[in-house]
């Protein structure tokens, strides 16, 4: 109660500030916003248009009625955290003031600026966010298609999936082999196929302790590589396996039935079998006519405004964010930069200069985690570390500290849940 | 009880008493826009400081003791998991701004 009361009280607050601040610029009040996707980057921006200016008219379009997080969804699978814990309604948005609509877009006309759903609405916008996330190259692994991922998980977008991998390794003998077949770059979360590796292993080992996990990677090195081989000796010595691709570890073939994956030289038969595939953003941008030959969407990396199609502003994984991975925690910080230009060229005023985060926790077990974080800045082609900042967890850095890193990501996933859908 | 007593004052501060003294630090030039930098405080110490998580609250602290807090993780002197590597990506200048406005937003 108390803290609902003060938080209306800064939005006041900031409404005022806002207000006196806008000088001989206008102010964006009455401006209609709409927000494409109710995941990491589009909630966050949606309740941050209203964090940036209330008077802003906002309306989020998601067709899901919960969203259900990638991050800590490792952890599910590893039976550390429970699937409730990780599914979030869009109750606390609509307390901000935003409009939720629960529905699917189906294109976008920039003449008119107007988006079209499945439901058969037209909704005007002054400024359009889209943050759809990202859509799967069902074309690279042959055998491995949208009908495939209905036995041979992919897991990578978390709700049925994430509960379909899950309830396979449930049902797997003891000594059982787990491969998992993480994707080329560029990828969404990039530690997270080794943090899955080392949950699914962390519940194998208490569970079904003859079983193994096996990585079949298209990559030659992969992020945190070395805090991840520290982990697998310190607790999954034989329990955890990486093969690279040049020790030909590119899967380039699946047999859904038989859960075999298949690369250049050989065939490996898994119990369950977990293949992550290429990425691209989600179908939608293309539809829409903001990707390039990349498959992605170029942004003006200032104000994340489309390259191609103005007024659309495009965030988080579909975004060519050059310099910043693609995490939840970057969709985050673009949405926010993002929400405020937005609101100041609304109001008539200049845009600022942008600065973003991104702090990644992943989890090696319960009681161990690591951690890289970054403060970016715009330099002149990409964004890039504060120079002497961020980086990595230190090496050997002891129980304690990886105990602490534990809580944090905890703590993090916490509160980064309540500043998007809270 | 503490947080109680503030309400009061943020209640007195909404019905207009002194809405003025609110008023962001101003913006120096080169420099984000201050709200931007503390909104990138709020993925891990939750949204307007105010943590629900294991992560320290940033809203009881007044601005002299926040911005020293940020330059002692920004210097090492204050021994952290991550807040040093963090708090290096920050000018003085900025961390200024964050303890300021931060401070200020929550009457400290
Ligand atoms: C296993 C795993 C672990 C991860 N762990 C972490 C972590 O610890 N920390 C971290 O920072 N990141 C992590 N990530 C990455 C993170 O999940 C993504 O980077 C993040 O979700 C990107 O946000 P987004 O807004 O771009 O896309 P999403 O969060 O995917 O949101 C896109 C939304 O758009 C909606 N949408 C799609 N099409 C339409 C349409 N046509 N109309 C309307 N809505 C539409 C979707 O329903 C969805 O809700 C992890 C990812 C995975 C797979």
């Amino acid at each position: 109660m108390f803290e609902q009361s003060r938080r209306n009280f800064l939005a006041t607050a900031g409404a005022v500030s806002a207000l006196s601040l806008a000088g001989c610029a206008g102010t964006a009040g009455g401006s209609r916003v709409v927000v494409v996707g109710g995941g990491f980057g589009g909630a966050t921006a949606a309740k941050y248009v209203k964090w940036f200016d209330p008077s802003v008219d906002v309306t989020l379009i998601e067709p899901k009625a919960a969203y259900t997080t990638c991050p800590f969804s490792n952890a599910f699978l590893g039976g550390v955290v429970k699937f409730e814990t990780i599914t979030h309604t869009y109750a606390g948005l609509a307390k901000h003031g935003v409009t939720v609509m629960q529905d699917m877009v189906t294109n976008v006309d920039p003449a008119k600026k107007m988006v079209m759903t499945a439901g058969g609405k037209s909704v005007p916008y002054d400024k359009l966010i889209m943050s759809p996330g990202i859509d799967f190259r069902f074309d690279t692994i042959e055998g491995y298609d949208a009908a495939a991922a209905e036995i041979v998980p992919h897991a990578w977008k978390a709700g049925p999936q994430t509960q379909m991998l899950r309830k396979q390794l449930e049902a797997m003998d003891d000594g059982g082999l787990v491969i998992i077949a993480p994707p080329p770059n560029p990828f969404r979360c990039p530690p997270g196929p080794y943090e899955r590796a080392c949950m699914i292993a962390h519940y194998l080992k208490a569970n079904k302790p003859k079983s193994k996990v096996l990585i079949l990677d298209a990559k030659d090195k992969f992020s945190k590589q070395g805090l991840f081989e520290e982990g697998w000796n310190l607790y999954y010595k034989g329990l955890i396996e990486w093969v690279p691709a040049a020790k030909d570890g590119t899967v380039k073939g699946v047999n859904a039935q038989t859960r075999t994956a298949i690369t250049e030289f050989e065939e490996h038969k898994a119990d369950v079998l977990n293949v992550i595939p290429a990425q691209r953003a989600n179908l939608i941008a293309a539809k829409v006519g903001l990707t390039d030959k990349s498959g992605w969407c170029p942004v003006h990396l200032n104000t994340f405004e489309s390259k191609l199609i103005p007024d659309v502003h495009v965030i988080g994984d579909a975004a060519i964010a050059s310099g910043m991975p693609k995490s939840g925690n970057a969709a985050n910080t673009q949405a926010k930069v993002c929400a405020k230009v937005v609101v100041d060229i609304l109001a008539g005023k200049q845009p600022g200069i942008p600065k973003t985060t991104n702090t990644c926790y992943s989890l090696i077990t319960p009681d161990h985690g690591i951690s890289v974080t970054a403060v970016y800045e715009l330099g002149e082609k990409s964004y890039g570390g504060v120079k002497g900042s961020g980086g990595l967890t230190p090496k050997d850095a002891g129980r304690e500290f990886w105990k602490q890193e534990s809580r944090n990501a905890r703590g993090w996933y916490a509160n980064i849940s309540e500043d998007i859908w809270g | 009880m503490v947080r109680k007593s503030r309400l009061h004052l943020a209640l007195g501060l909404a019905a207009g008493i002194a809405v003025m003294a609110l008023a962001p630090p101003a913006q120096a030039d080169g420099m984000p826009d201050v709200k931007i930098l503390v909104s990138n405080c709020f993925n891990c110490h939750g949204t307007d400081g105010i943590s629900a998580g294991v992560i320290d609250s940033l809203d009881e602290l007044s601005a002299k003791r926040m911005a020293k807090a940020l330059k002692e993780f920004k210097s090492g002197d204050k021994a952290s998991t991550i807040m040093g590597r963090i708090a290096k990506g920050y000018s003085d200048a900025e961390i200024d701004a964050i303890a300021g406005y931060l401070a200020a937003v929550n009457g400290n």
